[in-house]
């Protein structure tokens, strides 16, 4: 049996033909399992979705109780039988709820990781390797030219230009699910102990956060705050509300922006951003590459992202591989900008929906 | 060299003039000498060693990287100091039995028993300067650099960046290859240092020519411990008088008697400085608008400069026929790293000088521009130079002769030169020369452009601040072929555009992509579907380079046209009768 004859890409998404199900579909399908709660990965109105539960949550908190026909709950590392094909799901170490998807017919192992990265982070459960045959890797980072470093370090120049400039405001742009959680427990571990201001768009999912049992210590809406009480504070928000009217409310705000994409200067410029943070949710290249090799997987499929490298970097080390073209994944700063409609964003972030810069991160 | 590159880093994203000076002034304030005095120098370009070159670079990191990785990550980056610091392979050991893993690309990950062991995290990586072996300091590579035989140049380099980290490798090539390009000028380097005694910046600036780097003798005169530097600038550069653009409507609260006119020249804006020196030497200086010293790449002209005196004027190239040359040609001698005298046989540098600040000893800034004008006028004519002449004034009486000449120089007295006429300046005969942009005193009102509908065809990812975005554009209008129309190349634009619509064109780009040619995309241009661009521009020529045998002049977008159908853009019929039209008003 050939891998392409158990799990098939197609431009929506990953099909497992015997086990009749879809893997992250980027259209409605009868049934889907989901990696993660991004809404590139996770989209409505499919007739069945298995996922872990607090993606489930997630997937209700953004498109209400009718995102789905039927959905099932799954925990990692519990095994399912789907028509014959062995499905488990393991720690991504994304998000909150994230997942590699192990399918398993007859012995020949596929993992689908979603999104994923190798390194702490303390809101969610740690990234698992699974070794597998075929790794289906994500390549968001897949440059060599992408090396995170140590996240903690970039907190510590955040809290610094906070001292520096404390008649300013920090804005710190961060994706609403995941990352904008991810610093200000970052934050809290590096012993900044006073509120964190938050846009109102991502106060359903840091509580949904805090109710999983993650501290994030005192966290107050931005909504109520005068300009003057903000001198001095950070404030968490969708990246695509710092250009906006929005920001106005913050004396001489500070931009920053925790992405990894901040590794490439141009990147941060052209964002207008001033503090760019190195702060991410995807693997970088070292990442990458140390985890296709620590799979054991022969045969590596890469999709959204920098492919091109990555499935070079593979075949100079003698695996098989090759890139997927699915189309839309990439797109979740454009879902936050939907969700920021509350607090008066009415221009889309042009950025949004272009692989290279629109992705979360 | 760590606390330098972290002060790069922080100017080079820092918009705002005063949030830089602050930055620039608070590692002033704590940084010790002699360190802070070299970045002193590094900022005002006053820093002078063998650079090393692009190549040395390239040939450095390809011993150590993939060339398709290299090639990859060369062309998202899109610019090399950067590319290099980010894939520098980095020099700390890996944490054997941490679940660590050696910490680079190509070339080590290849022994797979160094991955991490199944179900581990990868431990957070310091910065590579904790790898045992210190980073320089500014002032040692500094001084390596200035003693540094060329042959050991390149291993030298190869150390210094294996202890940096990735902000450090960005900041030590941009010094060594001699471009910092952080939007920081050497005026504002001069004014964060002058801040820290309470100076004004021309109390620096008038110091500056006498000084030499670490500038220890200024720093003590600023924080209070020594005398002033004694030393006199013979030649020194006086801050500039500029414009305001001048709207329609401004013109209904001006009166035409107040003001004279000048042909606004379309080159660079100098301020051509001689004086003499303690042992009665002519010390003869040219700057360019921001204070720059540009002498070196204008020997020609400076030979002229033989009477003490300040004046502002615009250099141009003037052929031996007496006629001024296109911005095009100036561009030859830009940039240039060696002057040679054939390229100053082949294009004559030229003053065209518009007022006079100073003539001897006089500062005549106080004075009106009516009587400034009538000293210039004199001293153009003492000097009796051929590179150095007068702008003429453009006569009028009534805003409406003036829209006349403004529309067309060549029959308003700029004659032969009138293609290097980029407007009229407007200056008002009672103004004083005033440092900086004062709105009243003068005005600049610039012809307006040619427009045309061209579509676009092809896209191209730009360098540097663009890289990543499709920001270089290639468009066509309609032109006769034995199929049927076709569209023809007729220019390439990058910019004039926002960066909401460069961003908007860029995903246009890519998701309309028919072909590609490494960099460049070709993209959809039927008559029914594509991207039409409204494209201002300020002439035209014949050329021989383009198939449409027509080349523009300062080409930029001026509007997106979403609304318009590819059918509806200009034809070439269209640009051809532009250029009849303008070689017709030449002969005249």
């Amino acid at each position: 049996m050939r891998p392409e004859d158990i799990l098939v890409p197609t431009p929506s998404g990953v099909c497992c033909k015997p086990g009749g199900f879809h893997i992250d579909p980027t259209r409605p399908v009868a049934k889907a399992l989901i990696t993660h709660g991004h809404s590139d990965h996770a989209r409505a109105g499919h007739g069945a979705v298995l996922a872990t539960q607090e993606t489930l949550d997630i997937m209700r908190l953004r498109y209400g109780d009718g995102f789905a026909g039927t959905t099932q709950a799954v925990r990692y590392g519990e095994t399912l039988d789907l028509d014959g094909v062995r499905v488990s799901f393991h720690p991504a170490g994304h998000v909150l709820g994230s997942a590699q998807i192990l399918v398993d017919k007859d012995g020949l192992r596929l993992v689908a990781s979603g999104d994923y990265k190798d390194v702490p982070d303390p809101t969610c459960a740690p990234f698992e390797t699974v070794q597998c045959d075929v790794f289906i890797t994500e390549a968001t980072f897949g440059l060599p030219v992408f090396r995170h470093h140590d996240a903690a370090g970039e907190i510590g120049k955040l809290l610094h230009s906070v001292a520096l400039f404390p008649e300013r405001a920090h804005l710190v742009g961060a994706y609403s699910l995941g990352k904008a959680q991810r610093v200000m427990a970052m934050l809290r571990a590096a012993g900044y102990d006073k509120p964190i201001y938050l846009h109102g768009a991502m106060e359903t999912i840091t509580r949904y956060y805090q109710s999983r049992g993650i501290d994030l210590g005192e966290v107050e809406l931005v909504r109520g705050a005068k300009k003057s009480e903000l001198a001095g504070t950070i404030t968490i928000c969708p990246p695509s509300a710092m250009g906006d009217l929005w920001s106005r409310r913050f004396p001489d705000p500070v931009a920053a922006f925790a992405s990894g994409w901040m590794r490439v200067r141009a990147r941060a410029r052209q964002r207008g951003i001033t503090l760019p943070l190195v702060i991410s949710d995807h693997a970088d290249w070292d990442g990458l590459t140390a985890t296709i090799v620590a799979t054991g997987a022969s045969e590596v499929w890469v999709t959204h992202g920098q492919e091109d490298a990555l499935v070079h970097w593979s075949r100079s080390k003698g695996l098989k591989a090759r890139p997927l073209d699915i189309v839309g994944y990439g797109d979740e700063e454009e879902a936050d900008v939907v969700a920021d409609a509350d607090e008066g964003l009415t221009v889309p972030s042009p950025l949004a929906g272009e692989g290279q810069g629109g992705g979360s991160s | 060299m760590n606390r330098f590159a972290e002060l790069l880093d922080l100017l080079s994203y820092e918009p705002g003039r005063n949030n830089k000076l602050r930055l620039i002034a608070d590692y002033l304030r704590h940084t010790p000498d002699p360190e802070r005095g070299w970045a002193l120098a590094a900022l005002t370009g006053a820093l002078s060693f063998q650079h090393a070159k692009a190549g040395m670079i390239r040939a450095l990191i390809a011993e150590r990287t993939d060339p398709v990785l290299f090639d990859l990550s060369y062309d998202y980056v899109g610019d090399l100091s950067e590319t290099v610091a980010l894939m520098w392979p980095a020099s700390i050991p890996p944490l054997k039995g941490e679940g660590g893993r050696e910490a680079a690309g190509w070339g080590h990950v290849a022994n797979s028993d160094s991955g991490p062991p199944p179900g581990s995290l990868r431990p957070p990586r310091s910065p590579a300067s904790g790898g045992g072996i210190s980073a320089p300091t500014l002032t040692s590579v500094v001084e390596t650099l200035s003693t540094l035989g060329k042959a050991q140049l390149p291993a030298q380099i190869a150390r210094w960046l294996d202890t940096l980290d990735e902000t450090g490798r960005w900041a030590l090539l941009k010094l060594v290859t001699g471009g910092l390009r952080i939007g920081v000028s050497a005026r504002l380097a001069k004014t964060a240092a002058a801040s820290l005694g309470n100076k004004e910046p021309d109390d620096v600036e008038i110091l500056w020519p006498g000084l030499t780097p670490p500038y220890l003798e200024l720093f003590a005169w600023l924080e209070g411990r020594g005398d002033k530097p004694s030393s006199r600038d013979p030649a020194p550069f006086r801050p500039p008088m500029l414009a305001h653009a001048v709207d329609d409507s401004d013109f209904t609260a001006l009166v035409a008697d107040d003001y004279m006119a000048e042909w606004k020249w379309d080159g660079i804006r100098v301020q051509a400085v001689s004086g003499r020196d303690e042992h009665g030497d002519v010390v003869a200086r040219l700057y360019s608008r921001t204070g720059e010293d540009i002498s070196k790449s204008f020997p020609d002209l400076l030979e002229a400069l033989r009477l003490p005196a300040a004046i502002d004027g615009e250099l141009l190239i003037m052929m031996r026929d007496r006629r001024v040359q296109s911005f095009n040609v100036l561009q030859q001698r830009l940039n240039r790293k060696a002057v040679t005298p054939k390229l100053c046989a082949e294009f004559p540098a030229h003053l065209r000088a518009y007022d006079l600040l100073a003539e001897g000893d006089d500062d005549l800034r106080d004075l009106p521009f009516a009587e400034r004008r009538d000293r210039l006028e004199a001293f153009i004519a003492k000097l009796n130079d051929p590179r150095v002449d007068l702008s003429p004034l453009v006569s009028f009486t009534t805003w409406a002769e003036l829209t006349a000449a403004r529309a067309d120089p060549a029959s308003a007295g700029a004659s032969a030169d009138a293609e290097a006429v980029e407007g009229v300046m407007l200056k008002r005969r009672d103004a004083a020369y005033v440092p900086g942009r004062p709105k009243g005193p003068w005005w600049k009102w610039k012809r307006d452009p040619m427009i045309i509908d061209a579509v676009l065809m092809y896209a191209q990812r730009g360098h540097g601040k663009r890289s990543s975005y499709y920001s270089d554009y290639t468009f066509g209008v309609w032109s006769k072929a034995e199929s049927g129309d076709e569209l023809v190349p007729v220019g390439k634009a990058y910019f004039g555009f926002t960066d909401e619509e460069l961003i908007q064109i860029d995903r246009f780009v890519r998701r309309n992509t028919i072909d590609r040619f490494g960099p460049v995309r070709e993209v959809t241009h039927e008559p029914s579907q594509g991207l039409v661009l409204e494209v201002a521009f300020e002439g035209l020529q014949r050329s021989t380079r383009h198939k449409s045998g027509i080349a523009m002049r300062f080409p930029r977008i001026s509007r997106l046209r979403w609304d318009k159908p590819p059918r509806e853009a200009d034809r070439l019929e269209t640009l051809e009768k532009m250029l009849s039209k303008i070689e017709a008003g030449r002969a005249a």
